[in-house]
């Protein structure tokens, strides 16, 4: 196990560089400047602007001083918010990021899960058809639709939660959790369906049946952790996609967390935010499909076996 | 075979409230109401302010905190903009317009208790022309005797440049040419003062990206102080102590939420999450709405800004001012106003709005789709024929887009001209713009006090901010002698020749004049419209108003 942690970890330092250069050269052909203002900006400040940041020099010494920076772990001055480095900004998104990100997941996994085994029990009858209709509305949806919608419901029309914000006012972390948690509760709910359905055939639950435990104790205990690895497999990735794709919910209920950032840096040409966003988010890919990885060989003894059998 | 579903389900109730709970702070009252009770203001503020550095500062989301913070010597009226002591208790003007002599109260104080003396502004001043700080509004202080010059690195000894401390409490301010906008100018924040020693505490005069602006850092002269930045989420001011005038504010506190979406502020008002928004435009479906059902809160105030488009004029066929004349000609701007934009908006057929108090610009033109027909006839289109294609650039945004095809349908009806729609993203539009890689240009001008030469110096042959390519000798000559004019009366003859020389020339097509349109809690008092959307928080106050 150990060897295969340190193997993907060493797959994932030139999948970091390459990611680097890629947005380093792609940031700066992508037109307008970080200092580009509505009105002229007087020629004599945008040099002193460029010598500051050094953006003078050749393309070369630029990325040449910024891998230099970045492997003391300094991720740079922020062109946008002359008093703040990037690591200070993302210091200040990565908690909301990640705590929005937890509360979805939480939506994500009671809803769908809930709802998959629920629909599981008695396939092809209301109890299945309801949750999985309304799965399929959840997919179909994305957050930029179903964000204003609950807003549009929940917020203004019944008046029962804020529609913006992020712990200013009472309550105004639900809708932006239910928000992003919907469509990844949709996925889990047909993945975990699928995978009840699987398991409760397999004959070791006919076995726990015949021997009169009851149906709770049958899915609980013997069912669920058999049915959980499709979902395990979903999770890495969407655990990944919570972190970085959380930028449409962010910027509807206006949360100041990494999303928001990284969106206003790539408008405001804020090259030093955009690579520490970027490598950020690179890294949180690649250590959410390793932990997926992981969980995934602890839950299928096959896995472990056939693992053991190539070592 | 119900168990685990009913379980699930509580299990389910149960995230809901934690969620529930995560989500609920110590308030149980919305913002706007628990603001009433304890006099603090929640304010959208647009987008994130990039720094609360009055000499690194360029947007109005900045400018909205740094008015409360900072106090220059003049601060204007509220309700009519006109100047009024703020530092400096009074001045002296020279006959020739030339020399100022500014007399500062002595009870003037930083917010950490320090004495505000005349040296203060000598040694902010000198920081806010110091070559390495990338000041995008130096220029505002050209009018003083040497600071262009300072400011190029052409002479280094500040002594050189017109600014003494006559005494700790008298500063003398040489122009070098009387400037009648000057007082109003000493309220623009690349006049306000800085804390010397805090300053030099996190990096010095020459260091523009220091911690000095952080919170627990600052060090301000207004009648508020900053007490907490959460970036992207909120700035928090609290009532300064130190403050001279301190009894006639009545806030206690001030929250600006940077709202960067419309709609969201406008929800954000809405469920009473903020008490004003502080964006000048709204949507233009929510407009009438709130005109029907909600009147009382909706203010809707003419301001002194331009809304306009740029010709190329040195690309074909707009290097003929008759093609541009005809092109303005036949544009409904009353249709505009009233159908498309809806805000409050004023036609304009000029490029300089009227100035309530000053300068009125006559008008020497009016829309007129015959003459437009003959104008483009003579320059060799007769009904549009052989006209080449060319493309209207604009920045994403609706209203703009609306505004767009508005145009493109009255040129092809009125003059049988096609035209195409480009949307840009806003750094590639700026880009383009500034390269004049553009046919027709979407733009827009706010003044930065309200004076005509603040429009009409955008359009001097080689202004950073004419992205027309037109070039007039005697337009340049015009506005060399109005800097140098001291008489009103031949201030406002030279101001009109370049007017009709515009409308003669048209390299700008003007549509119309903007309109502040905000959202204001009936709650909110002492927030005066004004044309120049200047609204300190100093007089305001929070009192619903009697049924």
């Amino acid at each position: 196990m150990l060897r295969i942690i340190l193997q993907r970890l060493l797959t994932a330092i030139p999948v970091l560089l390459l990611v680097i250069t890629v947005t380093f050269v792609l940031i700066r052909l992508a037109p307008g400047g970080p200092f580009d203002e509505e009105r002229a900006v007087p020629a004599q400040v945008l040099e002193n602007l460029n010598k500051r940041y050094h953006l003078d020099d050749p393309i070369h010494v630029q990325f040449g001083n910024y891998l230099f920076h970045l492997l003391q772990g300094d991720f740079g001055p922020s062109f946008k918010y002359p008093s703040r480095t990037v690591t200070e900004v993302i210091a200040a998104g990565l908690p909301v990021t990640l705590e929005l990100s937890v509360y979805a997941l939480l939506v994500a996994v009671l809803i769908g899960i809930t709802a998959g085994i629920v629909a599981s029990l008695k396939p092809n009858s209301l109890q299945d058809y309801v949750p999985m209709s309304l799965a399929m509305i959840g997919i179909c949806l994305p957050s930029f639709v179903l964000g204003p919608l609950l807003i549009l419901g929940i917020g203004i029309g019944l008046e029962w939660l804020p529609v913006s914000g992020w712990g200013v006012s009472p309550g105004d972390k639900i809708l932006p959790a239910l928000t992003l948690g919907a469509g990844y509760a949709a996925y889990l709910a047909r993945l975990s369906r699928g995978g009840m359905l699987e398991t409760l055939s397999q004959d070791y639950i006919r076995t726990a049946r015949a021997k009169g435990l009851s149906e709770w104790r049958v899915v609980w205990h013997h069912a669920l952790r058999g049915a959980m690895a499709p979902v395990v497999s979903f999770a890495g990735p969407a655990v990944a996609g919570l972190l970085s794709g959380s930028f449409v919910v962010e910027t509807i209920y206006q949360i100041p967390g990494l999303g928001r950032f990284y969106l206003q840096a790539a408008f405001n040409r804020d090259y030093t935010m955009i690579l520490g966003m970027t490598i950020l988010f690179a890294f949180f890919i690649i250590v959410c499909n390793l932990l997926a990885d992981i969980l995934a060989i602890w839950l299928n003894p096959k896995l472990r076996k056939n693992l053991e059998k190539a070592r | 075979m119900a168990v685990p579903s009913a379980k699930a389900g509580i299990v389910a109730c149960c995230a809901f409230v934690f969620l529930l709970v995560c989500g609920c702070t110590e308030k149980k009252l919305s913002n706007v109401e628990y603001g009433n009770q304890n006099q603090i203001i929640y304010c959208g503020n647009g987008d994130e302010p990039k720094s609360l550095d009055p000499h690194l500062t360029t947007g109005s989301p900045d400018n909205n905190i740094i008015i409360n913070l900072f106090e220059g010597l003049i601060s204007k009226d509220h309700a009519t903009l006109e100047p009024q002591p703020g530092v400096a208790k009074s001045w002296t003007i020279s006959e020739d317009g030339r020399v100022y002599r500014f007399q500062l109260r002595e009870e003037a104080r930083w917010s950490n208790g320090d004495p505000l003396t005349a040296e203060d502004f000598v040694y902010s001043w000198r920081r806010a022309l110091t070559p390495s700080v990338p000041n995008a509004y130096a220029y505002m202080m050209y009018n003083i005797e040497g600071a262009e010059d300072f400011h190029a690195g052409k002479i280094t000894d500040f002594a050189q440049v017109g600014v003494k401390a006559l005494s700790a409490h008298e500063l003398e301010v040489r122009l070098t040419h009387p400037a009648h906008y000057f007082l109003q100018l000493l309220d623009h924040h690349s006049y306000y003062p800085i804390h010397g020693p805090t300053l030099e505490k996190f990096g010095g005069i020459n260091d523009p990206a220091s911690r000095w602006t952080l919170p627990g850092n600052l060090v301000g002269n207004g009648p508020f102080v900053l007490k907490n930045w959460e970036i992207n989420k909120v700035i928090e001011l609290a009532k300064s102590e130190t403050y001279w005038d301190k009894d006639a504010v009545k806030l206690r506190g001030a929250h600006f939420f940077p709202i960067d979406d419309q709609q969201g502020e406008e929800r954000a008002f809405r469920t009473g999450q903020i008490h004003l928004t502080n964006t000048p435009q709204m949507d233009i479906e929510k407009i009438e709405t709130y005109r029907k059902k909600n009147p009382d809160v909706l203010r809707v105030v003419p301001t002194y800004a331009s809304y306009y488009y740029e010709f190329n004029v040195n690309r074909k066929p707009f290097d003929d001012a008759r093609v541009r004349r005809a092109f303005a000609l036949a544009v409904d701007r009353k249709l505009i106003v009233e159908k498309v934009t809806k805000g409050g908006e004023v036609p304009a057929q000029n490029f300089v709005p009227p100035d309530p108090a000053g300068y009125q610009p006559q008008v020497y033109w009016q829309e007129d789709i015959e003459e437009a027909r003959r104008l483009l006839a003579e320059a060799g289109y007769p009904d549009g024929k052989n006209f080449p294609v060319y493309s209207l650039m604009y920045n994403t945004h609706d209203n703009h887009q609306k505004v767009a095809l508005a145009v493109q349908q009255m040129l092809k009806k009125n003059l049988n001209i096609d035209i195409q729609l480009e949307n840009k993203e806003w750094k590639v539009y700026m880009m383009a713009r500034k390269n004049l890689e553009h046919d027709i240009v979407r733009a827009g001008w706010v003044a930065d006090y309200m004076d005509p030469s603040n429009f009409f110096d955008i359009l001097r042959s080689y202004s950073g901010n004419n992205n027309t390519g037109w070039k007039n000798e005697r337009y340049d000559e015009l506005m060399k002698q109005i800097a140098a004019a001291s008489d009103t009366a031949h201030r406002n003859e030279l101001f009109e020749e370049a007017n009709r020389l515009l409308a003669e020339e048209m390299p700008v097509l003007p549509l119309y004049y903007y309109s502040d349109l905000n959202l204001v809690h009936t709650s909110v008092q002492g927030w005066y419209d004004n044309a120049m959307h200047y609204h300190p928080l100093k007089h305001v106050y929070l009192q619903q108003p009697e049924p």
